[in-house]
């Protein structure tokens, strides 16, 4: 017990003195964020007075009105003036709440007139952002958490970014309109980034709307908040505001990089090259279900597994196009033909499986869309 | 019609058989706390995983089991069967009843319960685990992306709606046709009241989530696609269906409570209760308010900016009525004679953290707001300052009231009170950090968290171990009184107590009222 308390203390006095714990909305660093945080505030404070009254009230009537004290009860048990007052004035209190909440929630809404449009779309556990372009030259690719399970699992120390980070971010341009269209592949999730008061629903079949205008520099984080599985709270979500000129740069770059990546495709790697490759592929898109050493856990084990050691063109549909009805995804969408074609022939070398298979980018050319 | 003293039959298929509505009530809350402490390990399980970043103890996937079972059993096993207990043992004795009107659906709603539970239970131990989907379980992760079991779950919730809908009737059948002559409605207790109302309440929602899990099990096996995008389904739709039974729902649980503290706060204050017949008013408009502020829960999945004003306006509405409620028994306080025992001091607690609740629940009713708050660990703490400190808080100080009633022994005072404190601080300890996390940005049901959460959710997890230890103190004291604890006679075990439980002896005899005694004084009044 006195441990127990004294662990209350302790905690207690941790939490007042160390300067990182936020014990309050933040207003962001949006228009929308601050007219929401205000908005916030404000409700709260009237909550606040209310509260204090009532319960001034209350205490009093326990401090001064207890038998102990000899105090004989009054029989008064109604009064219809009272009732109408504290009926009639609550009401015209929430009407004083109820104009600002509308103003905000209007502004909220106003989707109209983007610069930059954004296709978020959530899969289990990951987002994949694409910018529509109307060259149809989009770019696009997924944000996997990049925090190792060797942190999560407390044999290293964690990072300052403990599951907020990822191995590619948002990246959108600063004091720009950009809309968000958001949906999502398999279940519902949903896209939260605090700092930019955003939060909309990911719906499989629906495309909902949400945008923002962020007016400086800086990585904001986030995460997934609609329940979506067993590795729902590692989806986070990284967007990285920069300046339009940096933005330009950043998507030539992009561009860039995704043609050389199809002309990799069309190349022989060697077997090293695809093992690299495909154990950073595994480690991303796989390891979470089938085990960081294969040894299976949400999904089956890859070690010693028929369906890896068997039939090629079984063991690439599968990886390609899911398992209906499972976890298991079609990674045709998430990976690209080089991706693929790394992560099968790792899976069919590595864990003891050594079938001494080869798999090139060729071999799952049609497979991919990625 | 034999004779009429007969007391129980004897042997354990006395509780088997029996169709008196005091065993079955004992029955109920026996369960009912069973469910509580099975749906409070879940709990203990989910904190210690959070005690510190990083997983530890479990794994996600049966981490996101506990937090589903842990709902699905606090709401449906151990909130909701509590108080159909208290409803079963006391409306026939508030209203001068002998009995239910319909006895033998009372036993059998009872009894389909503990193996609907079972089932449920069972579900940790199939192949692919319990249902991990939460207990608001949306499609189609609780569809398309469920384990097996999902199908038991189904079942589950199938016999606990048709146990919940019985017991409905029942309390209707019997608040309606049963009472005393003389017993007009504007002169039955509140308890009796809130009753009647949740019991409409049940009636109207328990077949709407039987028709969403029937939708479920369609999509499951037979090829449907209700809520399923991909077959022209839509899966937004599960959860209107979903809230319009769910939020009745939280006003199924809290509006009992709101009568058990409308019985305990006059007697305490050895008052009347102020403003009677606006209660009855302000619980009726609740109730209809229930129905049409569903969405709410929805603000997040892209509702047209009209329906989401609707939404917002219906529900910032029922704070009018739960104020009404709230200033009214603080006037029934006010300038009373107050003294403070166990079943006061969870009364005035519940008075406290349900208000506290309230104001975080009207800041979630602001849309724009909502944005931020929603999913988060603010949600956690508002629903369980309604929830614990609401529901529970107001069952404790029903037990506490009505148990040397019941037994005709008194408990321990000197333990209540430590009871209470140790509740009061360690609920407080749990849940208020909860507000702080949440709005700092942490999400709700996740297993892990990024570190700035690290030192609230630590104190978080110490407080709910001492609440959680607290309950076991209070089985203790509830045997012991049973067992051993010091006789009481008095037909008023309370003083300041009104209303017809308190004319029959104590305790009270297995039957009573088999006379209907004539009531002339209006409830409470003094």
């Amino acid at each position: 017990m006195g441990r127990i308390f004294s662990g209350v203390l302790l905690a207690l006095f941790a939490s007042f003195t160390a300067a990182q714990n936020q014990v309050n909305m933040s207003p962001g660093v949006t228009e929308i964020g601050a007219d929401i945080f205000e908005l916030h505030m404000l409700i709260m404070w009237i909550c606040v007075v209310i509260g204090v009254a009532v319960f001034a009230v209350m205490f009093y009537s326990i401090y001064a009105h207890r038998k102990s004290r000899g105090h004989e009860a009054s029989q008064f048990h109604e009064s219809t003036k009272v009732e109408i007052a504290w009926t009639v004035v609550p009401f015209l209190i929430l009407i004083g709440m109820a104009v600002p909440a509308t103003s905000t929630l209007l502004e909220v809404y106003d989707n109209d007139e983007a610069e930059l449009d954004v296709l978020i779309t959530g899969h289990q556990w990951k987002w994949k952002y694409e910018y529509l372009d109307e060259t149809g030259e989009n770019i696009s690719f997924f944000s996997n958490l990049t925090t190792p399970q060797e942190e999560i699992y407390n044999t290293e120390a964690k990072g300052d970014h403990y599951l907020l980070e990822v191995d590619e971010p948002l990246v959108i341009p600063t004091n720009t309109k950009v809309r968000f269209l958001i949906t999502a592949n398999d279940v519902i999730h949903s896209w939260w980034v605090p700092e930019l008061a955003v939060k909309r629903d990911a719906i499989p079949g629906f495309i909902n709307e949400a945008w923002t205008r962020v007016p400086q520099e800086g990585i904001y984080r986030g995460q997934c908040t609609e329940l979506c599985g067993a590795y729902h709270g590692f989806m986070p979500v990284v967007v990285h505001a920069v300046s339009p000129e940096e933005f330009q740069a950043w998507q030539a770059a992009k561009r860039g990089a995704a043609q050389a990546e199809s002309q990799l495709a069309m190349q022989t790697l060697s077997a090293d090259e695809l093992m690299a490759q495909g154990k950073a592929v595994y480690e991303t898109s796989c390891g979470a279900c089938h085990g960081a050493q294969g040894e299976g856990g949400i999904g089956n084990a890859i070690a010693g597994s028929s369906v890896v050691m068997g039939d090629l063109s079984q063991h690439m549909a599968i990886v390609a196009k899911g398992v209906a009805g499972t976890a298991m995804q079609a990674f045709d969408a998430q990976l690209n033909e080089v991706e693929l074609a790394a992560v099968l022939t790792y899976q069919r070398n590595a864990f003891g499986n050594n079938t001494g298979d080869i798999v090139q980018p060729g071999d799952v050319t049609g497979m991919s869309n990625g | 019609m034999g004779d009429h003293q007969h007391g129980p039959a004897k042997g354990m298929l006395r509780w088997l058989y029996t169709t008196n509505h005091k065993d079955i009530g004992t029955l109920y809350l026996w369960f009912s706390f069973a469910m509580f402490l099975l749906g409070g390990f879940f709990a203990m399980v989910i904190r210690a995983e959070l005690f510190q970043p990083g997983m530890q103890l479990v794994e996600p996937a049966f981490f996101n089991q506990m937090t589903t079972l842990h709902g699905l059993v606090m709401v449906f096993g151990a909130i909701m069967p509590s108080f159909v207990g208290l409803a079963n043992w006391l409306i026939p004795m508030m209203i001068g009843a002998p009995d239910m009107a319909l006895p033998r659906m009372n036993n059998w709603s009872f009894w389909i319960l503990p193996p609907a539970f079972l089932m449920l239970a069972s579900t940790l131990f199939m192949e692919g685990g319990a249902p991990a989907f939460g207990w608001t379980f949306y499609a189609p992760l609780s569809t398309t992306y469920a384990p097996p079991s999902v199908t038991f779950f189904i079942f589950a919730i199938h016999i606990l709606g048709v146990s919940s809908i019985m017991g409905s009737i029942n309390i209707i059948a019997t608040v309606m046709n049963m009472r005393a002559p003389g017993m007009t409605y504007m002169k039955m207790p509140m308890f009796v009241w809130t009753w009647l109302i949740t019991a409409f309440l049940l009636v109207a929602v328990m077949p709407v989530l039987a028709g969403a899990v029937t939708m479920m099990l369609m999509d499951i096996h037979f090829g449907t696609s209700f809520f399923s995008a991909a077959g022209g389904g839509d899966p937004v739709l599960f959860q209107h269906i979903f809230w319009f039974f769910g939020h009745p729902e939280v006003y199924i649980i809290i509006l009992p409570a709101f009568g058990v503290v409308s019985q305990i706060i006059p007697a305490f204050s050895r008052k009347p209760l102020f403003g009677y017949a606006s209660m009855v008013y302000a619980t009726a408009s609740i109730a209809f308010l229930s129905f049409v502020v569903w969405a709410h829960h929805m603000y997040t999945v892209g509702m047209p900016v009209a329906g989401e004003l609707f939404f917002m306006y219906a529900t910032m509405l029922i704070a009018v009525p739960t104020g009404v409620k709230v200033f009214n028994w603080i006037s029934t306080m006010w300038r009373g004679s107050l003294s403070f025992e166990t079943p006061m001091l969870f009364s005035i607690g519940f008075l406290v953290l349900f208000t506290l609740g309230g104001f975080t629940g009207l800041m979630l009713s602001i849309a724009p707001a909502d944005f931020q708050y929603h999913d988060t660990y603010f949600v956690v703490a508002h629903f369980h300052y309604v929830m614990v400190a609401g529901a529970v808080f107001s069952m404790t100080a029903a037990i506490y009231y009505w148990l040397p009633k019941w037994c005709g022994r008194m408990y321990s005072e000197s333990m209540g009170k430590i009871h209470f404190w140790i509740s009061f601080i360690g609920f407080n300890i749990t849940f208020f950090p909860q507000h702080f996390v949440g709005l700092a940005g942490m999400p709700r049901r996740i297993p892990d968290y990024a570190l700035q959460f690290a030192d609230f959710n630590m104190m978080s997890s110490i407080g709910a171990f001492i609440y959680g230890a607290s309950q076991l103190l209070f089985l203790y004291n509830v045997i012991a009184t049973i067992v051993s604890g010091e006789r009481v006679s008095d037909e008023k075990v309370w003083d300041g107590a009104e209303g017809l439980e308190w004319t029959v002896p104590t305790p009270a005899p297995y039957h009573t009222f088999e006379e209907p005694p004539l009531v002339s004084k209006p409830a409470g009044t003094f």
